[in-house]
């Protein structure tokens, strides 16, 4: 039994930890990469915080209006996010006492390798060609793990919707993009916080600002390797992109990086548990036969032994019974001796 | 609570009170869900796309249901004929759960009628959801095929495809423990796409092999508990065959259950050591990992062993429903507690009476359908005409 | 070539979850070649 139990998870061990090693095998050489991708690069040491980006946004997608106008920056005194009736939202940070605040624009990043398409389960996520990452509401089931996966908390859900609830996200103005105009956002920006182009054009221009201006930007590019890369690309002013509410340790690795090893172990479950588990089972039946064949073996020998012992005492009782026999014979032939002698003696004296 | 009592006294017994009052407010949730959408009932927010009805309803309740291809690997594939008796409760355990798993999956998407569209439409093959629910969906199959035999039992004269059923049932186990081993896992890689998300010292590589893990000794402790509870109230529907099983089984699910949990543990602690998490111990979460392991899953594991050595079968009755507690904490940990961490106060995540009520009526209908099933088909005794049968 | 590895992903994955499927029935076919003889002599 202890045997077993061992191989088995001994089985289950090797699948789960050689899962890990697998995941990248056959990414990188049959992978493009995207590298025509469009993005836009939000400068937040020009953003201005005047939610024009937001009012446009608002319009180009027929998003329902709010209940505080688009003007009213007392919006800004708290800390926002997306909602299912908000694409983007700018919010406002002061990193140093006293100092200027600073504003940070926020709406999908269209990753590089998206955590939403990667999670999807019915496919409904798609990294397009321009670069935008767009969304199919007719097939979504309304799972919401693309809202799990998003590392930067972007996807929201029409929680109030009894019979069609969406999810809802930035397109990068995808429709836009197809009849050549820019993203609503980008064209709305009096201050040019917000730049529209090829990614890596503009990785190009983000590394020229920071190098231009020493000592005033953040001496990172956010978006150039975040979560495999996004399309879109953030500078910010010193001390850090932590101080405008960004996280600094999502890491590198991509989202079908991260689970690429988990999805290479079922198949390797699939191939190899049939042969361990039915490999068991046929050694239970064989050790079963085995014990049943020995019983077998046992029980016939238990009988062999009883029935020579049989014979060996019936053989002893024939050759008691024989002398016992002999011995009556010998008693019975004294006998009629004896009585013939009696009678010739009887015979004289008559 | 068996249809018995009811019978010969009142219907108003304080269970059935209770379960009265929880189906009335799990219908009247259920009508607000489906006309006035999830926002409706529940705290779900943008920040907190899942709460318990995954949480608890799927996490825990896939987990707790692991009862059914463990026992059924440990009768047909070990070889362990004399937990025969204990197959058939376990099997129904199982498929019960694994149903109510997808009918509050109804309740949690936001079209319930496009549950199939991700197997049947569009395949998003690279989500572990995508796995998730594939092997869900064909496991739901395969217990509803395993249990079937007592259903046709029941209504007699369906021998003939009893009997192909039962042929069946050497391929349905393996089958059943392959397609639990890939989603019991893959609850937990479900979590490995978040990084950010999870606290460090949940989350690790190692999740989908904790998961499985811990699934094997949530089923086993589920059968122990399920068996102690229904020897309570269902004793007089027990034969022989199950009887004389029980308390063996009973002994040797606590033995297993102790071993694999020692060897969870050991996943526990290298999961840290391999990523350097030790630090993380000396914070508030560190002492509610502590709390987790120590308290669910170090403790329950001594108590099961000594239970075994000493052949004390009321402090393996102890360390079961110990167990499922602790497996229960640690779905909960990893989907909500220690999910969204680094989020404010504000913007955590905490179950509405909504989605209380909603959860209280799914496990409530369970036990209504598992009273309504065993007081009538042969689940704890052997039917008297297929006796000589070895199913 | 794939645009994303989440593409390439998509792909290859898709065709191994049909051949999955596919070799899982194999399997049974193949047991009961492997395994029918004796069968059928223990029948006997």
């Amino acid at each position: 039994m202890k045997r077993r139990h061992f191989l088995g998870l001994l089985g289950a061990a090797g699948v789960t930890m050689g899962s890990g090693l697998s995941a990248q095998a056959a990414s990188s050489a049959d992978v493009k990469g995207l590298p025509n991708a469009n993005g836009v690069l939000f400068d937040a040491t020009r953003c201005i915080g005047c939610r024009k980006c937001e009012a446009a946004c608002n319009q180009v997608n027929e998003l329902p209006k709010p209940a505080k106008a688009f003007d009213d920056l007392t919006v800004l005194d708290t800390i926002r996010r997306t909602d299912a009736k908000t694409y983007t939202i700018v919010n406002k940070y002061v990193p140093e006492a006293g100092k200027p605040p600073v504003f940070r624009k926020s709406q999908c990043n269209h990753c590089m390798e998206p955590a939403c398409a990667s999670a999807c389960f019915v496919a409904a996520f798609k990294k397009t060609e321009t670069g935008a990452v767009v969304y199919d509401e007719s097939v979504c089931v309304g799972c919401r793990y693309c809202m799990v996966a998003c590392p930067f908390n972007i996807p929201t859900y029409e929680y109030d919707k009894a019979f069609t609830p969406r999810v809802m996200k930035c397109t990068m103005c995808y429709p836009r993009l197809l009849e050549g105009k820019l993203p609503g956002c980008v064209e709305a920006c009096p201050k040019e916080a917000l730049l529209y182009g090829k990614r890596r054009e503009l990785i190009n221009i983000a590394w020229d600002r920071i190098g231009a201006t020493p000592g005033r930007y953040v001496e990172h590019v956010y978006g150039e390797r975040e979560m495999g890369g996004t399309s879109w690309l953030y500078v910010a002013p010193k001390p850090s992109f932590a101080a405008i509410g960004m996280d600094e340790n999502l890491g590198t690795a991509s989202a079908p990086e991260l689970t690429s090893g988990a999805l290479a172990a079922v198949p390797a479950v699939a191939g190899i548990w049939p042969v361990l588990l039915t490999g068991l089972y046929a050694i239970t039946k064989r050790k079963d036969k085995i014990a049943e064949a020995e019983k077998q073996a046992a029980v016939a020998a238990a009988i062999a032994t009883a029935s020579a012992d049989a014979a060996a005492k019936l053989s002893e009782e024939l050759a008691k019974a024989e002398v016992a026999n002999k011995r009556r014979i010998e008693v019975e032939v004294t006998k009629a001796l004896e009585a013939a002698a009696k009678a010739a003696e009887e015979g004289e004296d008559a | 609570m068996s249809t018995e009592h009811t019978k010969s006294g009142t219907l108003f017994t304080p269970w059935n009170i209770l379960a009265g009052i929880i189906l009335a407010a799990g219908v009247v949730a259920t009508i607000m869900r489906f006309t006035m959408g999830i926002g409706s009932v529940t705290n779900l927010s943008d920040n907190n796309p899942w709460g318990i009805w995954i949480g608890f309803d799927l996490l825990c309740g896939v987990a707790l249901a692991a009862g059914g291809y463990t026992t059924s690997a440990a009768c047909y594939i070990f070889g362990f004929k004399r937990f025969h008796g204990a197959v058939r409760p376990a099997i129904l355990t199982a498929f019960l759960g694994y149903a109510l798993v997808v009918f509050a999956l109804n309740y949690d998407v936001g079209r319930p009628w496009r549950l199939p569209y991700p197997i049947f439409y569009q395949q998003g093959t690279t989500s572990i959801l995508f796995e998730v629910g594939l092997c869900v969906f064909i496991y739901l199959t395969v217990l509803f095929l395993e249990y079937l035999p007592a259903a046709l039992e029941w209504k007699r004269g369906f021998d003939k495809y009893r009997g192909i059923l039962i042929k069946l049932t050497m391929g349905l186990t393996i089958l059943g423990v392959i397609l639990s081993t890939l989603h019991q896992s893959s609850l937990g890689a479900l979590y490995l796409i978040v990084p950010s998300k999870l606290h460090p010292l949940w989350y690790t590589p190692y999740l989908p092999v904790m998961f499985f893990m811990s699934s094997m000794f949530a089923g086993m402790s589920m059968v122990i508990t399920e068996g102690t509870i229904s020897h309570k109230y269902f004793h007089h529907k027990m034969d022989g065959e199950y009887n004389e099983g029980y308390l063996d089984l009973q002994f040797a699910f606590a033995k297993a259950s102790a071993w694999v949990m020692a060897g969870y543990l050991a996943m526990k602690v290298l999961g840290l050591a391999m990523d350097n998490r030790w630090h993380y111990l000396f914070t508030g979460y560190g002492a509610w990992w502590l709390f987790e392991v120590v308290g669910f899953v170090v403790l329950p594991c001594y108590c099961y062993a000594v239970g075994y050595r000493d052949r004390n079968i009321g402090l393996v009755r102890v360390a079961a429903p110990w167990t499922v507690i602790g497996i229960m904490l640690n779905r909960f940990d990893v989907s909500l507690i220690a999910f969204n961490w680094q989020l404010p106060s504000a913007d955590r995540y905490f179950p509405s009476v909504g989605e209380i009520t909603i959860s209280l009526f799914v496990i409530t209908l369970g036990i209504i359908a598992f009273r309504f099933i065993v007081t009538r088909m042969p689940i704890f005794y052997v039917h008297p005409a297929y006796k000589d049968s070895s199913h | 070539m794939f645009n994303t590895l989440q593409d390439l992903m998509l792909h290859n994955k898709s065709i191994t979850y049909v051949l999955m499927g596919v070799l899982l029935i194999c399997f049974v076919g193949f047991w009961h070649f492997l395994t029918d003889k004796e069968e059928r002599k223990r029948r006997y």
